[in-house]
Protein backbone atom coordinates (compact mmCIF):
# COMPACT_ATOMS: atom_id res chain seq x y z
CA UNK A 1 0.00 0.00 0.00
CA UNK A 2 1.09 3.71 -0.65
CA UNK A 3 -0.11 6.98 -1.48
CA UNK A 4 -1.35 7.38 -5.12
CA UNK A 5 1.29 9.65 -6.99
CA UNK A 6 -2.02 11.41 -8.35
CA UNK A 7 -2.73 12.51 -4.84
CA UNK A 8 -0.73 15.83 -2.76
CA UNK A 9 -1.37 18.04 0.13
CA UNK A 10 -1.64 21.91 0.36
CA UNK A 11 -1.19 24.05 3.04
CA UNK A 12 -2.81 27.73 2.71
CA UNK A 13 -2.19 29.26 5.98
CA UNK A 14 -4.26 32.74 4.61
CA UNK A 15 -7.16 30.04 4.70
CA UNK A 16 -6.61 28.85 8.32
CA UNK A 17 -9.35 30.01 10.71
CA UNK A 18 -7.37 28.91 13.89
CA UNK A 19 -10.07 26.56 14.99
CA UNK A 20 -8.02 23.71 15.98
CA UNK A 21 -10.17 20.84 13.96
CA UNK A 22 -6.79 19.41 12.47
CA UNK A 23 -5.26 19.51 16.02
CA UNK A 24 -7.87 17.39 17.67
CA UNK A 25 -8.51 15.36 14.55
CA UNK A 26 -5.00 14.46 14.03
CA UNK A 27 -4.61 12.96 17.59
CA UNK A 28 -7.62 10.42 16.26
CA UNK A 29 -5.46 8.61 13.44
CA UNK A 30 -4.43 5.38 13.90
CA UNK A 31 -0.88 5.68 13.49
CA UNK A 32 -0.49 7.74 16.51
CA UNK A 33 -3.20 7.23 18.56
CA UNK A 34 -3.99 10.22 21.07
CA UNK A 35 -1.17 12.13 19.65
CA UNK A 36 -1.59 15.25 17.55
CA UNK A 37 1.27 15.30 15.45
CA UNK A 38 0.29 18.85 14.08
CA UNK A 39 1.47 22.38 15.23
CA UNK A 40 -1.10 25.03 14.96
CA UNK A 41 1.31 28.45 15.40
CA UNK A 42 -0.21 32.08 15.60
CA UNK A 43 1.83 34.72 14.38
CA UNK A 44 1.49 38.57 13.42
CA UNK A 45 1.15 39.22 10.18
CA UNK A 46 1.28 43.35 8.43
CA UNK A 47 -2.43 43.42 9.14
CA UNK A 48 -4.02 40.90 11.37
CA UNK A 49 -3.03 38.02 13.14
CA UNK A 50 -2.69 34.67 11.60
CA UNK A 51 -2.78 30.97 12.78
CA UNK A 52 -0.94 28.83 10.73
CA UNK A 53 -0.81 24.98 10.58
CA UNK A 54 2.45 23.65 10.27
CA UNK A 55 2.99 19.80 9.39
CA UNK A 56 5.49 17.40 8.15
CA UNK A 57 6.75 19.17 4.64
CA UNK A 58 7.88 15.31 3.86
CA UNK A 59 11.44 16.30 2.03
CA UNK A 60 12.60 14.97 -0.89
CA UNK A 61 16.25 14.67 1.06
CA UNK A 62 14.97 14.81 4.44
CA UNK A 63 17.36 16.32 6.73
CA UNK A 64 16.08 14.28 9.88
CA UNK A 65 16.65 11.01 8.67
CA UNK A 66 20.16 11.96 7.84
CA UNK A 67 20.88 13.21 10.61
CA UNK A 68 19.60 10.46 13.10
CA UNK A 69 21.83 8.46 14.42
CA UNK A 70 20.20 4.88 14.76
CA UNK A 71 18.75 5.15 10.81
CA UNK A 72 15.07 5.21 12.63
CA UNK A 73 13.45 7.37 9.96
CA UNK A 74 12.65 6.03 6.61
CA UNK A 75 11.21 7.87 3.71
CA UNK A 76 8.76 5.28 1.94
CA UNK A 77 9.01 4.69 -2.14
CA UNK A 78 5.92 6.99 -2.06
CA UNK A 79 8.00 10.04 -0.45
CA UNK A 80 5.93 10.15 2.43
CA UNK A 81 8.91 10.08 5.93
CA UNK A 82 7.64 8.11 7.95
CA UNK A 83 8.17 8.50 12.07
CA UNK A 84 11.04 6.98 13.49
CA UNK A 85 10.96 2.88 14.14
CA UNK A 86 10.14 2.19 16.87
CA UNK A 87 12.71 -0.72 17.48
CA UNK A 88 15.31 2.07 16.48
CA UNK A 89 14.68 5.35 17.56
CA UNK A 90 17.48 6.54 20.61
CA UNK A 91 15.60 9.55 21.44
CA UNK A 92 18.67 11.41 20.67
CA UNK A 93 16.27 14.51 19.53
CA UNK A 94 19.31 15.11 16.46
CA UNK A 95 15.48 15.30 13.86
CA UNK A 96 13.81 17.63 16.25
CA UNK A 97 16.54 20.10 16.19
CA UNK A 98 17.02 19.50 12.66
CA UNK A 99 14.35 19.56 10.55
CA UNK A 100 13.70 22.21 8.58
CA UNK A 101 10.22 22.83 9.14
CA UNK A 102 10.56 22.35 12.83
CA UNK A 103 7.69 19.54 12.73
CA UNK A 104 9.24 16.35 14.77
CA UNK A 105 8.10 15.63 18.17
CA UNK A 106 9.96 14.11 20.80
CA UNK A 107 7.82 11.86 23.22
CA UNK A 108 10.23 11.79 25.95
CA UNK A 109 8.41 9.24 28.28
CA UNK A 110 8.03 7.02 25.40
CA UNK A 111 11.91 7.64 24.44
CA UNK A 112 10.60 8.36 20.98
CA UNK A 113 10.00 10.59 18.11
CA UNK A 114 7.06 11.09 16.57
CA UNK A 115 5.80 13.14 13.56
CA UNK A 116 3.22 13.69 10.84
CA UNK A 117 3.29 10.92 8.60
CA UNK A 118 0.51 12.22 6.63
CA UNK A 119 -2.15 10.01 8.12
CA UNK A 120 -0.32 6.69 6.07
CA UNK A 121 -3.14 4.37 7.29
CA UNK A 122 -4.92 6.84 5.71
CA UNK A 123 -3.96 8.35 2.79
CA UNK A 124 -2.18 5.12 1.93
CA UNK A 125 -5.86 3.26 0.77
CA UNK A 126 -6.85 6.29 -1.10
CA UNK A 127 -8.32 8.22 2.11
CA UNK A 128 -7.46 12.19 3.09
CA UNK A 129 -5.41 12.83 6.24
CA UNK A 130 -7.72 13.14 9.48
CA UNK A 131 -6.57 17.39 9.08
CA UNK A 132 -7.20 17.56 5.63
CA UNK A 133 -11.15 16.08 6.46
CA UNK A 134 -11.94 18.20 8.70
CA UNK A 135 -10.25 21.53 7.68
CA UNK A 136 -13.25 23.65 7.04
CA UNK A 137 -11.55 26.30 5.53
CA UNK A 138 -9.72 24.01 3.19
CA UNK A 139 -6.27 25.73 4.82
CA UNK A 140 -5.53 21.29 4.71
CA UNK A 141 -6.38 20.37 1.09
CA UNK A 142 -5.67 16.76 -0.18
CA UNK A 143 -6.38 16.20 -3.40
CA UNK A 144 -5.22 15.93 -7.04
CA UNK A 145 -2.71 18.89 -8.06
CA UNK A 146 -4.75 19.76 -11.12
CA UNK A 147 -8.01 19.89 -9.36
CA UNK A 148 -6.09 22.70 -7.15
CA UNK A 149 -4.99 24.63 -9.63
CA UNK A 150 -8.13 24.60 -11.11
CA UNK A 151 -10.12 26.06 -8.56
CA UNK A 152 -7.67 28.24 -6.79
CA UNK A 153 -7.10 30.56 -9.89
CA UNK A 154 -5.00 33.16 -8.31
CA UNK A 155 -2.69 30.91 -6.71
CA UNK A 156 0.20 28.61 -7.32
CA UNK A 157 1.15 25.86 -5.15
CA UNK A 158 5.20 25.44 -4.30
CA UNK A 159 6.85 23.14 -2.99
CA UNK A 160 10.83 24.31 -2.68
CA UNK A 161 12.11 26.32 0.08
CA UNK A 162 15.31 28.11 1.13
CA UNK A 163 16.63 27.91 4.75
CA UNK A 164 19.54 30.17 4.49
CA UNK A 165 21.93 28.50 1.54
CA UNK A 166 20.23 25.24 1.53
CA UNK A 167 17.65 24.31 -0.90
CA UNK A 168 14.85 22.01 0.11
CA UNK A 169 12.50 20.16 -1.87
CA UNK A 170 9.45 18.89 -0.38
CA UNK A 171 5.95 16.36 -1.38
CA UNK A 172 3.84 18.46 0.30
CA UNK A 173 3.03 22.13 -1.22
CA UNK A 174 2.28 25.48 -0.05
CA UNK A 175 0.16 27.85 -1.88
CA UNK A 176 1.53 31.45 -3.04
CA UNK A 177 0.27 34.00 -4.95
CA UNK A 178 -0.17 33.37 -8.61
CA UNK A 179 3.59 35.13 -10.67
CA UNK A 180 5.12 34.80 -7.65
CA UNK A 181 8.68 35.90 -9.22
CA UNK A 182 10.56 33.18 -7.22
CA UNK A 183 9.38 29.46 -7.41
CA UNK A 184 10.30 29.09 -3.89
CA UNK A 185 9.68 29.79 -0.26
CA UNK A 186 12.69 32.04 1.39
CA UNK A 187 11.88 31.34 4.56
CA UNK A 188 15.05 32.68 6.21
CA UNK A 189 14.37 36.14 4.74
CA UNK A 190 11.64 37.02 7.15
CA UNK A 191 14.28 36.15 9.93
CA UNK A 192 13.94 39.84 11.12
CA UNK A 193 10.00 40.32 10.66
CA UNK A 194 7.90 40.34 14.47
CA UNK A 195 5.83 37.63 15.01
CA UNK A 196 3.03 37.73 17.72
CA UNK A 197 3.92 38.12 21.16
CA UNK A 198 3.84 34.93 23.53
CA UNK A 199 0.26 36.79 25.40
CA UNK A 200 -1.28 36.87 22.75
CA UNK A 201 -0.50 33.62 21.52
CA UNK A 202 -1.85 31.86 25.08
CA UNK A 203 -5.07 34.53 24.78
CA UNK A 204 -6.16 33.29 21.33
CA UNK A 205 -5.17 29.23 22.42
CA UNK A 206 -7.32 29.94 25.11
CA UNK A 207 -10.37 31.76 22.89
CA UNK A 208 -9.92 28.16 20.79
CA UNK A 209 -9.85 26.07 23.88
CA UNK A 210 -13.05 27.56 25.09
CA UNK A 211 -14.78 27.10 21.92
CA UNK A 212 -14.00 23.81 22.12
CA UNK A 213 -15.54 23.32 25.69
CA UNK A 214 -12.37 22.62 27.37
CA UNK B 1 37.87 -0.83 -1.20
CA UNK B 2 36.46 1.80 0.31
CA UNK B 3 37.93 3.13 4.01
CA UNK B 4 34.69 2.16 5.70
CA UNK B 5 34.20 -0.85 4.20
CA UNK B 6 37.78 -1.95 5.54
CA UNK B 7 37.72 -1.34 8.79
CA UNK B 8 34.62 -2.78 9.25
CA UNK B 9 36.24 -6.20 7.72
CA UNK B 10 38.91 -5.58 9.64
CA UNK B 11 36.77 -5.14 13.36
CA UNK B 12 34.89 -8.17 11.79
CA UNK B 13 38.14 -10.20 11.57
CA UNK B 14 39.23 -9.82 15.01
CA UNK B 15 35.80 -9.68 17.23
CA UNK B 16 35.22 -13.16 14.87
CA UNK B 17 38.87 -14.34 15.68
CA UNK B 18 38.60 -13.44 19.21
CA UNK B 19 35.06 -15.12 19.76
CA UNK B 20 36.96 -18.47 18.10
CA UNK B 21 39.48 -18.47 20.45
CA UNK B 22 37.97 -17.92 23.33
CA UNK B 23 35.75 -20.95 22.38
CA UNK B 24 38.77 -22.70 22.30
CA UNK B 25 40.12 -21.70 25.40
CA UNK B 26 36.71 -21.63 27.68
CA UNK B 27 36.56 -25.13 26.02
CA UNK B 28 39.68 -26.18 27.01
CA UNK B 29 41.23 -26.77 23.66
CA UNK B 30 38.10 -27.88 22.83
CA UNK B 31 38.08 -30.91 25.42
CA UNK B 32 34.32 -30.44 26.29
CA UNK B 33 33.17 -28.85 23.06
CA UNK B 34 30.32 -31.12 22.00
CA UNK B 35 30.58 -31.67 18.03
CA UNK B 36 26.96 -32.06 17.96
CA UNK B 37 26.68 -28.91 18.02
CA UNK B 38 29.17 -27.35 15.73
CA UNK B 39 26.00 -25.87 13.42
CA UNK B 40 25.25 -23.39 15.89
CA UNK B 41 28.90 -22.46 16.65
CA UNK B 42 29.15 -21.86 13.15
CA UNK B 43 26.12 -19.81 12.74
CA UNK B 44 27.04 -17.70 15.95
CA UNK B 45 30.74 -17.09 14.46
CA UNK B 46 29.06 -15.99 11.37
CA UNK B 47 26.67 -14.16 12.97
CA UNK B 48 29.42 -12.48 14.92
CA UNK B 49 31.04 -11.34 12.00
CA UNK B 50 28.32 -10.07 10.52
CA UNK B 51 26.97 -8.22 13.41
CA UNK B 52 30.17 -6.35 13.37
CA UNK B 53 30.79 -5.49 10.10
CA UNK B 54 27.32 -3.90 9.92
CA UNK B 55 27.94 -2.48 13.86
CA UNK B 56 31.04 -0.72 12.34
CA UNK B 57 29.24 0.28 9.30
CA UNK B 58 26.91 1.66 11.12
CA UNK B 59 29.02 3.66 13.69
CA UNK B 60 30.95 5.25 10.64
CA UNK B 61 27.64 6.62 9.45
CA UNK B 62 28.46 10.69 10.85
CA UNK B 63 25.70 11.24 13.12
CA UNK B 64 26.22 7.94 15.05
CA UNK B 65 30.06 8.43 14.64
CA UNK B 66 29.78 12.15 16.78
CA UNK B 67 27.42 10.22 19.16
CA UNK B 68 29.88 7.87 19.96
CA UNK B 69 32.82 9.12 20.16
CA UNK B 70 31.29 11.65 22.36
CA UNK B 71 29.38 9.21 24.39
CA UNK B 72 32.67 7.84 25.35
CA UNK B 73 34.30 10.93 26.21
CA UNK B 74 31.69 12.27 28.46
CA UNK B 75 31.27 9.00 30.02
CA UNK B 76 35.28 9.25 31.50
CA UNK B 77 35.49 12.99 31.89
CA UNK B 78 36.59 12.66 35.59
CA UNK B 79 34.07 15.47 36.38
CA UNK B 80 31.30 12.90 35.61
CA UNK B 81 32.30 9.64 36.02
CA UNK B 82 30.73 8.82 39.82
CA UNK B 83 27.03 10.22 38.69
CA UNK B 84 27.46 8.39 35.11
CA UNK B 85 27.50 5.58 36.78
CA UNK B 86 24.55 5.78 39.27
CA UNK B 87 23.04 7.41 36.19
CA UNK B 88 23.23 4.65 34.19
CA UNK B 89 22.95 1.85 36.51
CA UNK B 90 19.59 3.21 37.21
CA UNK B 91 18.79 3.93 33.56
CA UNK B 92 20.03 0.09 32.81
CA UNK B 93 17.41 -1.40 35.31
CA UNK B 94 14.44 0.94 34.33
CA UNK B 95 14.92 0.60 30.25
CA UNK B 96 16.60 -2.58 29.58
CA UNK B 97 15.57 -4.67 32.86
CA UNK B 98 11.89 -3.33 32.76
CA UNK B 99 11.43 -1.99 29.42
CA UNK B 100 10.02 1.15 31.03
CA UNK B 101 9.69 3.23 28.24
CA UNK B 102 7.51 0.60 26.25
CA UNK B 103 5.06 0.03 28.73
CA UNK B 104 4.48 3.59 28.09
CA UNK B 105 3.94 2.84 25.22
CA UNK B 106 1.00 0.49 25.92
CA UNK B 107 0.59 -2.30 28.10
CA UNK B 108 0.33 -5.08 25.77
CA UNK B 109 3.52 -3.98 23.99
CA UNK B 110 5.53 -3.59 27.18
CA UNK B 111 4.16 -6.93 28.06
CA UNK B 112 4.97 -8.48 24.66
CA UNK B 113 8.36 -7.06 24.41
CA UNK B 114 9.38 -7.83 28.32
CA UNK B 115 8.62 -11.55 27.88
CA UNK B 116 9.87 -11.84 24.09
CA UNK B 117 13.49 -10.16 26.05
CA UNK B 118 13.69 -12.15 29.24
CA UNK B 119 12.91 -15.19 27.51
CA UNK B 120 15.55 -14.66 25.20
CA UNK B 121 18.39 -13.15 27.35
CA UNK B 122 17.30 -16.60 29.32
CA UNK B 123 17.59 -18.76 26.48
CA UNK B 124 21.06 -16.91 25.34
CA UNK B 125 22.87 -17.27 29.18
CA UNK B 126 22.26 -21.28 29.24
CA UNK B 127 22.64 -22.10 25.67
CA UNK B 128 25.75 -20.06 24.30
CA UNK B 129 28.23 -20.63 26.73
CA UNK B 130 26.92 -24.76 26.64
CA UNK B 131 27.98 -24.96 22.72
CA UNK B 132 30.88 -22.74 23.28
CA UNK B 133 31.69 -25.37 25.73
CA UNK B 134 32.65 -22.89 28.34
CA UNK B 135 29.82 -24.59 30.95
CA UNK B 136 29.45 -28.44 31.29
CA UNK B 137 28.53 -30.74 34.09
CA UNK B 138 29.55 -33.39 35.59
CA UNK B 139 29.17 -35.40 38.53
CA UNK B 140 31.12 -35.07 41.82
CA UNK B 141 32.73 -37.76 43.64
CA UNK B 142 30.62 -40.89 42.49
CA UNK B 143 27.31 -38.80 43.89
CA UNK B 144 24.95 -39.76 41.28
CA UNK B 145 22.35 -37.66 42.50
CA UNK B 146 24.22 -34.64 42.19
CA UNK B 147 26.25 -32.04 39.49
CA UNK B 148 28.59 -29.72 39.62
CA UNK B 149 28.77 -27.07 37.01
CA UNK B 150 32.30 -26.32 35.64
CA UNK B 151 32.97 -23.29 34.42
CA UNK B 152 35.64 -22.37 31.25
CA UNK B 153 37.22 -25.70 33.51
CA UNK B 154 36.69 -24.54 36.64
CA UNK B 155 34.45 -26.63 38.95
CA UNK B 156 31.48 -24.25 40.83
CA UNK B 157 28.45 -24.77 42.03
CA UNK B 158 27.19 -28.50 42.83
CA UNK B 159 23.39 -29.36 43.22
CA UNK B 160 21.18 -31.98 44.03
CA UNK B 161 19.46 -33.33 40.79
CA UNK B 162 16.14 -33.73 42.29
CA UNK B 163 15.71 -30.30 44.23
CA UNK B 164 14.08 -27.24 42.71
CA UNK B 165 17.18 -25.75 42.14
CA UNK B 166 18.19 -28.27 40.22
CA UNK B 167 14.65 -28.27 38.61
CA UNK B 168 15.24 -24.89 37.21
CA UNK B 169 18.40 -25.54 35.92
CA UNK B 170 18.01 -28.37 33.90
CA UNK B 171 14.00 -26.70 32.99
CA UNK B 172 15.80 -23.10 32.29
CA UNK B 173 15.36 -23.10 28.43
CA UNK B 174 11.32 -24.29 29.08
CA UNK B 175 10.65 -21.58 31.24
CA UNK B 176 12.15 -19.46 28.25
CA UNK B 177 9.98 -21.18 26.07
CA UNK B 178 7.11 -19.94 27.54
CA UNK B 179 8.06 -16.75 27.69
CA UNK B 180 8.83 -15.99 24.13
CA UNK B 181 5.80 -18.12 23.52
CA UNK B 182 3.55 -16.04 25.08
CA UNK B 183 5.16 -12.44 24.03
CA UNK B 184 5.24 -13.98 20.55
CA UNK B 185 1.54 -14.45 20.36
CA UNK B 186 0.46 -10.97 22.10
CA UNK B 187 2.78 -9.35 19.79
CA UNK B 188 1.01 -11.02 16.77
CA UNK B 189 -1.92 -10.39 18.59
CA UNK B 190 -1.16 -6.34 18.12
CA UNK B 191 -0.02 -6.83 14.67
CA UNK B 192 -3.38 -8.60 13.66
CA UNK B 193 -5.86 -6.13 15.26
CA UNK B 194 -3.75 -2.46 15.09
CA UNK B 195 -3.98 -0.17 11.81
CA UNK B 196 -0.73 1.14 12.36
CA UNK B 197 1.21 -1.99 12.53
CA UNK B 198 -1.13 -3.21 9.71
CA UNK B 199 0.03 -0.17 7.61
CA UNK B 200 3.89 -0.36 7.91
CA UNK B 201 4.55 -3.93 9.17
CA UNK B 202 6.59 -5.85 6.54
CA UNK B 203 7.30 -10.06 6.54
CA UNK B 204 10.47 -9.55 6.55
CA UNK B 205 11.24 -7.28 9.31
CA UNK B 206 8.18 -7.92 11.26
CA UNK B 207 6.48 -11.08 11.29
CA UNK B 208 9.00 -13.07 10.06
CA UNK B 209 11.54 -12.58 13.52
CA UNK B 210 8.24 -13.79 15.37
CA UNK B 211 7.86 -16.98 13.44
CA UNK B 212 11.29 -17.41 14.12
CA UNK B 213 11.12 -17.46 17.86
CA UNK B 214 8.36 -18.66 17.83
CA UNK B 215 10.00 -21.50 15.87
CA UNK B 216 12.74 -22.15 18.13
CA UNK B 217 10.60 -22.02 21.24
CA UNK B 218 7.56 -24.64 20.10
CA UNK B 219 10.46 -27.33 18.99
CA UNK B 220 12.41 -26.26 21.94
CA UNK B 221 9.47 -27.54 24.08
CA UNK B 222 8.86 -30.48 21.57
CA UNK B 223 12.11 -31.88 22.63
CA UNK B 224 11.87 -32.19 26.09
CA UNK B 225 8.39 -33.71 25.45
CA UNK B 226 10.28 -36.11 23.47
CA UNK B 227 12.49 -37.00 26.14
CA UNK B 228 10.12 -36.56 29.30
CA UNK B 229 6.75 -38.42 28.18
CA UNK B 230 7.77 -39.67 24.57
CA UNK B 231 10.61 -42.48 25.20
CA UNK B 232 12.71 -40.10 22.67
CA UNK B 233 9.63 -40.56 20.32
CA UNK B 234 10.99 -38.30 16.89
CA UNK B 235 13.80 -36.79 18.53
CA UNK B 236 16.69 -36.71 15.73
CA UNK B 237 13.95 -35.36 13.59
CA UNK B 238 13.01 -32.77 16.21
CA UNK B 239 16.69 -31.95 17.58
CA UNK B 240 17.53 -31.33 13.65
CA UNK B 241 14.59 -29.37 13.31
CA UNK B 242 15.16 -27.12 16.03
CA UNK B 243 19.10 -26.36 15.12
CA UNK B 244 17.44 -25.54 11.61
CA UNK B 245 15.23 -22.89 13.50
CA UNK B 246 18.19 -21.76 15.67
CA UNK B 247 20.70 -21.51 12.55
CA UNK B 248 18.37 -19.37 10.88
CA UNK B 249 17.89 -16.93 13.36
CA UNK B 250 21.32 -16.78 14.27
CA UNK B 251 21.73 -16.14 11.05
CA UNK B 252 19.54 -13.83 10.55
CA UNK B 253 20.92 -11.42 13.74
CA UNK B 254 23.05 -9.35 11.53
CA UNK B 255 20.33 -8.29 8.97
CA UNK B 256 16.52 -7.93 10.08
CA UNK B 257 15.05 -6.51 13.44
CA UNK B 258 17.67 -8.20 15.47
CA UNK B 259 19.79 -5.82 14.60
CA UNK B 260 18.22 -3.23 16.97
CA UNK B 261 19.52 -5.64 20.21
CA UNK B 262 22.80 -4.43 19.22
CA UNK B 263 22.05 -0.74 18.59
CA UNK B 264 20.41 0.12 21.50
CA UNK B 265 22.77 0.65 23.92
CA UNK B 266 23.58 3.60 22.23
CA UNK B 267 20.23 4.86 23.92
CA UNK B 268 22.83 5.35 27.18
CA UNK B 269 25.27 6.98 25.51
CA UNK B 270 22.68 9.75 24.17
CA UNK B 271 21.54 9.92 27.48
CA UNK B 272 24.32 10.93 29.42
CA UNK B 273 24.68 13.37 26.36
CA UNK B 274 21.98 14.95 26.94
CA UNK B 275 22.50 14.88 30.79
CA UNK B 276 25.64 16.57 30.28
CA UNK B 277 24.22 18.98 27.69
CA UNK B 278 21.65 20.64 29.90
CA UNK B 279 24.80 22.40 32.10
CA UNK B 280 25.03 24.84 29.17
CA UNK B 281 21.64 25.72 26.58
CA UNK B 282 21.53 27.37 23.80
CA UNK B 283 19.44 30.25 23.30
CA UNK B 284 17.77 30.91 19.96
CA UNK B 285 18.65 33.70 17.86
CA UNK B 286 15.63 35.05 17.21
CA UNK B 287 13.20 34.41 20.00
CA UNK B 288 16.26 34.00 22.69
CA UNK B 289 14.38 31.26 24.77
CA UNK B 290 16.73 28.43 25.68
CA UNK B 291 15.97 25.22 23.38
CA UNK B 292 19.00 23.07 23.19
CA UNK B 293 22.28 22.18 24.64
CA UNK B 294 25.33 24.30 23.31
CA UNK B 295 26.86 21.43 22.50
CA UNK B 296 24.23 19.68 20.87
CA UNK B 297 23.64 22.49 18.82
CA UNK B 298 27.63 23.27 17.62
CA UNK B 299 27.79 18.98 16.99
CA UNK B 300 25.16 19.36 14.75
CA UNK B 301 26.52 22.19 12.68
CA UNK B 302 29.19 20.01 12.30
CA UNK B 303 27.04 16.80 11.20
CA UNK B 304 24.81 18.76 8.96
CA UNK B 305 28.02 20.05 7.38
CA UNK B 306 29.38 16.38 6.92
CA UNK B 307 26.38 15.53 5.31
CA UNK B 308 26.57 18.55 3.14
CA UNK B 309 23.83 20.60 4.36
CA UNK B 310 24.48 24.05 3.78
CA UNK B 311 22.09 25.83 6.21
CA UNK B 312 24.37 29.23 7.03
CA UNK B 313 22.47 32.01 6.53
CA UNK B 314 22.86 34.13 3.39
CA UNK B 315 24.48 36.96 5.27
CA UNK B 316 27.28 34.79 6.96
CA UNK B 317 26.26 36.05 10.28
CA UNK B 318 24.68 32.80 11.59
CA UNK B 319 23.07 29.44 11.19
CA UNK B 320 19.77 27.94 10.72
CA UNK B 321 20.60 24.86 13.35
CA UNK B 322 20.88 28.36 16.09
CA UNK B 323 17.09 28.46 15.40
CA UNK B 324 14.67 26.95 17.94
CA UNK B 325 12.32 24.69 16.04
CA UNK B 326 9.02 26.69 17.33
CA UNK B 327 10.49 30.29 15.61
CA UNK B 328 11.05 27.55 12.38
CA UNK B 329 7.46 27.06 12.21
CA UNK B 330 6.77 30.63 12.89
CA UNK B 331 9.18 31.54 9.72
CA UNK B 332 7.52 29.69 7.42
CA UNK B 333 4.12 31.33 8.11
CA UNK B 334 5.44 34.60 7.86
CA UNK B 335 7.50 33.96 4.88
CA UNK B 336 4.51 32.91 3.40
CA UNK B 337 2.13 35.66 4.07
CA UNK B 338 4.57 37.69 2.80
CA UNK B 339 4.50 36.95 -0.33
CA UNK B 340 0.89 37.41 0.10
CA UNK B 341 1.44 40.65 0.95
CA UNK B 342 3.53 41.90 -1.65
CA UNK B 343 0.97 40.54 -3.99
CA UNK B 344 -2.62 41.03 -2.19
CA UNK B 345 -5.37 38.83 -4.39
CA UNK B 346 -7.65 36.76 -2.57
CA UNK B 347 -8.72 33.18 -4.12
Amino acid sequence: MSVSPEMAFFVDANRCIGCQSCVQACAECDTHKGHSMIHLETIQREDSPQTVPVVCMHCDSPTCAEVCPADAIKRTSDGVVQSAKKPRCIACNNCVLSCPFGVPKMETKFELMMKCDMCYDRTSEGKKPMCATVCPSQALTFGPKDEIIKQRQSSTPVNEFKFGNQHIKTKVFMMVPKNTKEQYIDVTASMNDSSISQNMEDHLADVSLDFLGE
Amino acid sequence: MQKEVKKSLLNSIIVTLLLGLSIWLGSRNLRHFDAALVGYTFATLFAAFAITYRYTMWLQRPPTELYWQRGWQLMFTPKYFPSNVKFLIGRIITIIGGNSFIWKRSKERGLAHWLIMWGCILAAAITFPLVFGWLYFIVPDGDLTSYKIVAFGFPTLAFKIETTLGHLIFHGLVVASFLVILGVMLAFRRRMRDKDAAVLQSFSEDIMPLFLLFSISITGLFLTVSYTWLKGYGYSFLSIFHAITVIFTLISLPFGKFFHIFMRPAQFGVAIYKKIGKEKMAKCDRCEIEYASEMHVNDLIKVQKKLGYAYELNDGTGHYQRICPRCRRLLLGLSQGKLWHMKPVKD
